[in-house]
């Protein structure tokens, strides 16, 4: 079968500085995929490069069959910063992204989107609250809900939760599983957590550290989905792959060096494999 | 007792202007003469009237022009409310010329970096050029003269608004225009529902300082062009050595200014957005 999403050989440079090149990787539909990398290795410019926001100096992405020229409507992005219009209250903010989609709509119906989007992320109540009245774990809300209300084909999360404090991003990652199994959607999220990959991805791409930066290892999640923030640490599986990936972080990224790039093989290191994991 | 910080203020001010005119009155009081001068010897060196009217004199002069705002007994006896009536509608129609011109402009200059660059000698020459340096120009090729009084608070009214406008399309945020360009939102929409919205504060910022220059301006043009408006009535009464009248005239004109000001200042507070 096709993949859903194929990223083939996507590179971007600066002049004579590669920031990553020869970056390769596909999404079936469906699949939730994490990028993880350190800062600088281009993981945020590779996901605006398949939002189509940002042009790559080689290669191409193509989504569902067609080559990604431009921003669509097929793409939703949650944005590290929410994005949120400051003059509109929440609910006309995911009413512009619904009228953006659906023109024709009536104002009765795109209203009705909104809320029933704005219920999904729990806001109901705070419908009329401007963004510098809601707190960063409920901006980012209405940043999903705005998402996920024009139903798009898949959705490019950029470190959604990147500025939220620890108990606030636990709260809105269980939302976000729950949102996800309910509608099928396809992501790929660009975190550098650690713990937040492994409760929501299916499967996890490690990039190197750049200048050429480039996809070092893809870690298939042990982990079968129906993965919960209360029981994923209790699965004696959690830290192998959990150490596996923080080593990948602090040793491995380093030494990698781009070359190898495209043989990045789906590797399932051997100690996360279900049968050997139990001790 | 404590007063709220605003009474307090507002007390001092009260005691300030009392004290400022107390001192006036004071300085403006009939001098008792120092020799016993037969009469017409005073007579003869001037009444003391010609001097600084004192504070009562003026209250007095406000009470007779205010009495009849309206009267029309021709060119050089017009009330206060027609005058000020003619400048108001000069200095909106100006500004809302300035205004059609300068805010669409504005989001030319303020979206396209080239268009910036090209415009931006032009504006910086134009802009600091005074009012009454345009009305020779004007009145030779509008001739009309209430028309030429329009045409200079257009065109020094407009460079707060067309900068601020430029500057504040310019600098709307690359997120918010990211959002828009993944919603693939249309050309026109992007500029009512995006641009505008985030560039109004700055916009209404702009207009703010150009009602302010239009005001400043028009006093000056009609002292020029003449026939009706405050700035005719201030330099008429000059004519008329009723200097009374003209500080009257001077406090009628700071006052509509600073209503015009709290105007644009309450417009500004209904579109500001806090992020």
């Amino acid at each position: 079968m096709r993949p859903f999403v194929s990223v083939e050989e996507l590179g971007k440079s600066y002049g004579a500085l590669s920031v990553f090149e020869e970056v390769g990787f596909t999404i079936d539909k469906g699949e939730f995929v994490c990028l993880i990398g350190h800062s600088g290795c281009g993981k945020s410019t590779i996901l605006n490069v398949v939002a189509g926001l940002d042009r790559p100096s080689a290669g191409r992405v193509i989504v569902d069959g067609s080559q990604v020229r431009g921003p669509s409507l097929d793409r939703g992005v949650v944005f590290q910063s929410h994005a949120l219009l400051p003059w509109l209250p929440a609910l006309k903010n995911v009413a512009f992204a619904v009228r953006s989609r659906w023109p024709r709509w009536s104002d009765a119906q795109v209203v009705s989107q909104a809320q029933k989007y704005l219920d999904m992320v729990h806001l109901t109540g705070s419908e009329q609250k401007k963004p510098s009245e809601l707190s960063g774990g409920m901006k980012q809300r209405v940043g999903i809900a705005r998402a996920f209300a024009i139903q798009p084909k898949m959705l490019l999360l950029d470190e959604p939760f990147g500025a939220l404090d620890a108990l606030t991003r636990g709260v809105i990652q269980d939302e976000l599983l729950q949102i996800c199994a309910a509608t099928r959607q396809t992501v790929l999220m660009i975190t550098h957590d650690v713990d937040e990959a492994i409760l929501l991805a299916d499967r996890i791409l490690l990039m190197s550290n750049g200048p050429r930066a480039g996809i070092a290892e893809v870690v298939e999640n042990a982990l079968p989905r129906g993965r919960t923030r209360q029981t994923i640490h209790r699965d004696p599986r959690y830290y192998a792959l959990r150490n596996h990936l923080l080593d990948f972080l602090v040793t491995r990224s380093r030494r990698y060096r781009n070359g190898a790039g495209s043989e990045a093989a789906r590797t399932t290191p051997t100690e996360l494999l279900p049968e050997e994991s139990v001790p | 007792m404590q007063l709220a910080p605003g009474i307090r203020a507002a007390l001092a001010s009260l005691l300030l202007l009392a004290l400022v005119l107390g001192v006036w009155h004071l300085a403006t009081l009939p001098k008792a003469s120092r020799q016993n001068a037969d009469a017409d010897y005073a007579a003869l060196m001037g009444s003391p009237r010609s001097s600084l009217p004192a504070p009562l004199q003026i209250a007095q002069a406000a009470w007779l022009q205010l009495k009849s705002p309206f009267r029309n007994g021709g060119l050089n006896d017009k009330g206060i409310a027609i005058h000020l009536a003619w400048s108001l509608g000069r200095v909106l129609l100006g500004f809302a010329i300035a205004m059609l011109v300068a805010v669409p402009l504005g989001f030319l200059i303020g979206s396209s970096p080239f268009a910036y660059r090209s415009l931006n000698p032009f504006i910086q020459v134009l802009k600091p050029i005074s009012p009454l340096a345009w009305m020779p120009l004007a009145l030779y090729t509008i001739q009309d003269s209430s028309a030429c009084s329009i045409f200079v608070i257009s065109i020094c009214s407009a460079w707060p608004m067309l900068l601020n406008t430029a500057h504040g399309v310019g600098s709307v945020k690359r997120e918010w225009l990211d959002v828009a360009r993944t919603l693939e939102v249309s050309p026109w929409r992007k500029g009512f529902h995006l641009l505008l919205p985030a560039a109004a504060p700055t916009i209404l910022t702009g207009m703010r300082i150009s009602m302010g220059i239009a005001w400043l301006v028009i006093v000056a043009a009609e002292m020029l062009v003449g026939g009706t408006g405050i700035g005719y009535f201030v330099w008429n009464e000059w004519n008329n050595l009723s200097l009374a009248n003209v500080i009257f005239a001077i406090a009628v004109i700071g006052l509509t200014g600073m209503l015009l000001d709290l105007g644009f200042a309450g417009l500004g507070r209904l579109v500001a957005w806090q992020e």
